[in-house]
């Protein structure tokens, strides 16, 4: 049978006759970096960027994430694309507070990830004040491509990831300098 | 009807108000009074009352930071116009930056509200009868007031900014 399907490639493992071997944790990332959901958090021009990612040119889909989760509680990946002014930072603490574990941000241009331009009284410096955050995306704005790479970095992120990461002393004390748990 | 003009407008408001006018010019062809805080909402009901005039419309009320005029720190500027004569008239009244006291005018206009509360956020005068005399933009914490020029205009907990990239 011909087909153009792309399967995802087997985590290394034993077989044999009838059985393959392997560990839960890499099936399970295998599983969960194919089928991230993210929940887009768009505040300005790069959220416009973000549009033309789940567009069909470049089509954000073909990795598995074709479902906008417009509920952050049943979201994996947030996608923060664009300015956070002060006053949003607290919102946008709140939503990542009501995702469930486990969760990972993509925090989209140099606004998200160091207030870009608007070094400012009114604009927070960065979101990772406010939240921990596991890939940059550079650009103002980044070009779909770059933030389809970011997305793959995260598929990474999620394909590697041990299972007991988030009941490590190292990730609480992460969220504990953030003020949450 | 003769159309109005700017001397026309302020020989009106000289005979009314004489003596809280504390000077005149004109502007990019609009009369701009500097007047005494107190005779704000005074001058803007008048205007808006008369019959030849009708001073109807709040175009806007802002502020501006003037450090080196000793007792005279804050400056709120309302524009007003006429939209039946088509005329406008800017009015600036100064007062000091320690007790920045100003009659409210949302007696005359509602829209002055939002617009009370916006040069409140960001210069820290204080309207006098205000029904809600609170930040309207900038986040409720915040214990400065942003436009005013002792502050700079860079976010102090910037990281990534090296003074050597900018020449400084
Ligand atoms: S990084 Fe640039 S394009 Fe993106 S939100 Fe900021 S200003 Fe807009």
């Amino acid at each position: 049978m011909t087909t153009d399907i792309k399967i995802a490639e087997a985590p290394p493992g034993h077989t044999g006759e009838g059985f393959f071997a392997t560990s839960l944790d890499k099936v399970i990332g295998l599983a969960r970096s194919n089928s991230i959901w993210p929940l887009p958090f768009a505040t300005s021009c790069c959220g416009i960027e973000f549009m033309a990612t789940m567009g069909s040119n470049y089509d954000l889909a073909r990795f598995g994430s074709e479902r906008m989760s417009f509920s952050p509680r049943q979201a994996d990946l947030l996608l923060v694309a664009g300015t956070i002014a002060k006053k949003m930072g607290p919102i946008l603490k709140q939503v990542y507070l009501q995702m469930a574990e486990p969760r990972w941000v993509l925090s989209i241009g140099a606004c998200a990830s160091s207030g870009g331009i608007f070094d400012t009284y009114s604009v927070l410096q960065g979101i990772d004040r406010v939240i921990p955050v596991d890939v940059y995306v550079p650009g103002c704005p980044p070009r779909p491509e770059q933030i389809i790479d970011g997305v793959m970095k995260i598929q990474e992120l999620v394909k590697d990831e041990s299972l007991r990461r988030r009941n490590s002393p190292e990730y609480k004390a992460l969220l504990q300098s953030y003020g949450i748990l | 009807m003769a159309d109005i003009t700017n001397e026309f407008l302020l020989e009106r408001l000289q005979e009314q108000f004489g003596e809280s006018i504390k000077s005149s010019e004109v502007s990019y062809d609009i009369l701009t009074l500097v007047i005494e805080p107190s005779s704000v909402l005074h001058m803007l009901t008048w205007l808006h009352k008369d019959n030849l005039l009708k001073f109807r419309f709040l175009t806007d009320i802002c502020g501006s930071h003037h450090p080196d005029l000793k007792d005279e720190e804050l400056c709120v500027i309302y524009h007003v116009q006429s939209m039946e004569n088509n005329i406008r008239l800017r009015l600036k009244t100064f007062v000091p930056i320690g007790q920045p006291d100003i009659p409210s005018v949302t007696s005359l206009y509602s829209s002055a509200d939002w617009m009370e509360r916006e040069t409140y956020d960001f210069y820290g005068t204080n309207f006098t009868g205000h029904p809600n005399m609170t930040r309207i933009l900038n986040v409720d914490e915040m214990d400065y007031f942003p436009l005013r020029k002792e502050y700079p205009l860079e976010d102090g907990t910037r990281e990534d900014k090296a003074d050597q990239y900018f020449g400084r």
